[in-house]
């Protein structure tokens, strides 16, 4: 041996040599190496093979995963979660908003026989309190029915599955397998979706995986779908049939979120991400039984009211902005009637108004809150009383404002394709440290909802 | 029955008193344990059932991507609890396994328990035998003994205990069936009551060489590094981060932390916050 001092670098060029010599091999022998040893391990602690359970799971596996039947399954199951919560939605969504717009009526009441000056009542009731129980009864029973549901399924390994059965979609885009386990995250939280792709090694698919994952619409987004989808689509057709056509209706959106998923993804690893999917193995776990009462504790506490508390802390801000900007004269009309004016080409364009995209604007913190914000600025300017029911809000879009079919179809694709919102940004930024991908994760999603909506816009008009 | 969980032992004055479940109180703790173990296999509820927290619980790859904290105490001693990412293995480089990896190189818990699937042990040892290689104060938790006995399968895990030359605790987390035997082998693995030879096994035999070629110089240039052995295959295994932690100093300075407050070691390996 040479006398020099030995320094790290010392060691690593000699790691270097002795590892060029060994070849490429090492890894594989090492872990060989390792699954001997445990073989042996088990061979000496475990006895019995009575896998009668295996079989049994082995036996669903064959059919929910398997060519022919995987895909409809998945398909039915997602059908049945929307039509539950639609049905079970609606009768709670109408009793909490008369209960809260009635409250609004009281207080107010209270505030002006005290000799509170008008605008001090009108910010805080008529402006913070509606954005709040807006939120309130638009988003909390649809999310109280949804999410225990969904998480049922979490628990009993379904949706490895899922995984399972879409895999060869992803691979086809040149995506990671794994992406379909992140977009399923996403269903929940588009936040949570970003970051449980750190579950997918290679850097490239990784990529691929946070920027399409505002494709699939998180929680906060399905209660203006269905809400969409109960008054225009479930109200197209006769009433015995109005929950199964709404539920369809949101399902739809729900597939055509991933087929853009799976359409971005390719062009992602066709053009800037280029390259080859990746193998990986995926275990299927066995099927547990859910344990319900843990799941209605978590699903409430830890999601619904975590989604539903975010989304008062920005409805309640928005409330005040609307308040202001429907009170404040500006010559001869307020400002929120002159914003409206000046969004209004664009809106048109893409089948939308200027409220909608004002709503929007206002609501860049947490889209979730758009229709509440929407229909805020649509009642500011409105005579009538507020509305309790679906029906009630029908009147006043169809009626007052000029909604038609149009009007509902382009805005359901917009809250599907827009831009993430404000958490999932930031997440994006935490995750990839990029201040590119942040931006492209942000604006392509943006741009692809503007294109699509213009697009649909155009021929409905034409066709029309 | 009169007792509702169906266990004595959860009931009996011993062990009631003394495991406290702390949820997320922090403070000063008086020592560090890990949570490793494969996705799958209930390291999330055993970490509920030790702390009293509600960490959503979901059985398949990819719910816990970022560590989680939680605290317990027992027999008057305050142990903070850090749940890693389930993995399969601590070899490749997704983030995961990476940040798994790092907290047991460099977070230097007082003691690591790998949970495992009595149903599942070959794929399940196969990591604890890699955390045997880091760290060597490793209790392994052989979870699922329900399911495993469902599917008509004996374990026997002092067998397991003895092959790999830690204690091995039978636990069904589920139930909270051997909380209490889990958390005293914890506290005597930390305490040095129960004196831990871990199994480790030669490497194979191309490896061999070259391996005990480089433990001396990297003892050498990290002096009372305990896992020498380790870093010098993943060194030819071409390990990114285990170089530059070498190379910077990291792997040295590990052991001169082991004596500065839980507070710090926790923040050594400071990662994206929770969910």
């Amino acid at each position: 041996m040479i006398a020099t001092p030995t320094t790290p670098q010392s060691v690593l060029d000699r790691a270097d040599s002795l590892r060029r010599d060994l070849g490429e091999r090492v890894r594989d022998d090492i872990v060989s190496a390792l699954y001997a040893q445990s073989s042996a391990i088990v061979d000496r602690a475990v006895k019995g093979r009575g896998d009668k359970n295996w079989d049994f799971d082995q036996r669903i596996d064959r059919v929910v995963t398997s060519r022919m039947f995987g895909l409809p399954i998945m398909l039915v199951i997602l059908s049945a979660i929307f039509y539950l919560t639609i049905l079970g939605a609606n009768v709670p969504s109408a009793m909490l908003a008369d209960l809260l717009f009635s409250f609004e009526a009281v207080a107010a009441g209270w505030f002006d026989s005290l000799g509170a000056p008008w605008w001090l009542t009108g910010f805080i009731w008529h402006g913070v309190y509606r954005g709040l129980a807006w939120v309130i009864s638009v988003m909390l029973p649809p999310m109280a029915i949804f999410f225990p549901i969904f998480t049922m399924l979490e628990d009993l390994g379904y949706l490895p599955r899922v995984a399972f059965n879409m895999d060869w979609l992803f691979r086809k885009a040149g995506a990671h397998g794994k992406q379909s386990l992140t977009m399923a995250m996403g269903f929940g939280c588009n936040a949570a979706g970003v970051i449980a792709t750190r579950i997918i090694d290679s850097p490239r698919e990784r990529l691929i995986a946070i920027l399409t994952n505002n494709f699939v619409p998180c929680n906060g987004r399905y209660p203006t779908l269905i809400m969409l989808a109960v008054i225009f689509v479930g109200g197209a057709v006769p009433p015995a049939f109005a929950s199964i056509a709404a539920a369809g209706a949101v399902v739809s959106i729900v597939l055509l979120g991933v087929v853009f998923t799976l359409l971005v993804s390719w062009a992602l690893s066709r053009s800037v991400l280029k390259g080859e999917a990746s193998a990986f193995t995926l275990e299927l776990p066995p099927y547990r039984r859910p344990s319900v009462l843990r799941i209605i504790y978590t699903s409430l506490i830890d999601r619904t009211l975590f989604v539903l508390w975010r989304a008062c802390l920005t409805a309640a801000p928005a409330g005040a902005v609307i308040w202001i900007m429907a009170n404040v004269q500006w010559g001869t009309q307020s400002l929120a009637q002159h914003a409206v004016a000046a969004f209004e080409p664009l809106g048109w364009v893409l089948g939308l108004d200027g409220v909608i995209i004002l709503a929007y604007i206002i609501a860049i913190p947490a889209n979730e809150i758009v229709v509440p914000t929407m229909m805020m600025v649509y009642l500011s300017s409105s005579v009538m009383i507020e509305p309790t029911s679906y029906d009630d809000i029908r009147r006043i879009l169809v009626d007052e404002h000029g909604w038609t079919m149009l009007t509902a179809v382009s805005l359901m694709l917009f809250s599907l394709l827009h831009s993430p919102c404000a958490t999932t940004i930031l997440t994006i930024w935490k995750e990839t440290r990029s201040a590119r991908w942040t931006t492209i994760g942000a604006l392509m999603p943006l741009a692809i909802g503007l294109a699509v909506c213009f697009v649909v816009a155009t021929v409905w008009r034409l066709l029309a | 029955m009169s007792n509702p969980s169906g266990h004595d032992c959860d009931t009996c004055p011993a062990h009631a008193q003394q495991l406290a479940q702390m949820g997320v109180s922090m403070g000063t703790m008086d020592h560090l344990v890990a949570l490793a173990g494969n996705p799958n296999t209930g390291k999330s509820s055993i970490f509920n059932a030790l702390t009293g927290l509600n960490q959503h619980v979901g059985n398949w790859t990819g719910k816990t991507v970022t560590r989680a904290e939680g605290a317990y105490s027992y027999a008057g001693k305050r142990y903070k609890l850090v749940d890693l990412p389930g993995t399969y293995s601590l070899l490749s480089a997704s983030q995961d396994e990476e940040v798994a990896r790092n907290f047991l190189l460099f977070g230097r818990p007082d003691c690591t328990v790998v949970v495992v699937d009595a149903t599942a042990l070959e794929r399940n040892l196969n990591l604890a035998m890699q955390v045997l290689e880091i760290t060597d104060k490793v209790v392994i938790c052989v979870n699922l003994m329900d399911e495993a006995k469902r599917k008509g399968l004996t374990v026997d895990v002092r067998s397991i205990s003895r092959d790999l030359g830690v204690p091995a605790v039978p636990t069904v987390a589920r139930t909270k069936e051997g909380m209490p035997q889990l958390v005293q082998t914890v506290a005597d693995v930390v305490s040095g009551a129960v004196v831990t030879k871990p199994f480790r096994p030669a490497p194979p035999d191309n490896v061999r060489e070259a391996v005990e070629e480089l433990v001396p110089l990297i003892e050498e240039v990290a002096p009372g590094l305990p896992n020498a052995r380790w870093v010098a295959m993943r060194l030819l295994d071409g390990d990114h981060r285990v170089r530059q932690a070498l190379l910077s100093g990291e792997l040295a300075e590990v052991e001169a932390s082991q004596t500065a407050p839980i507070e710090e070691q926790g923040s050594l390996v400071s990662l994206q916050g929770s969910q």
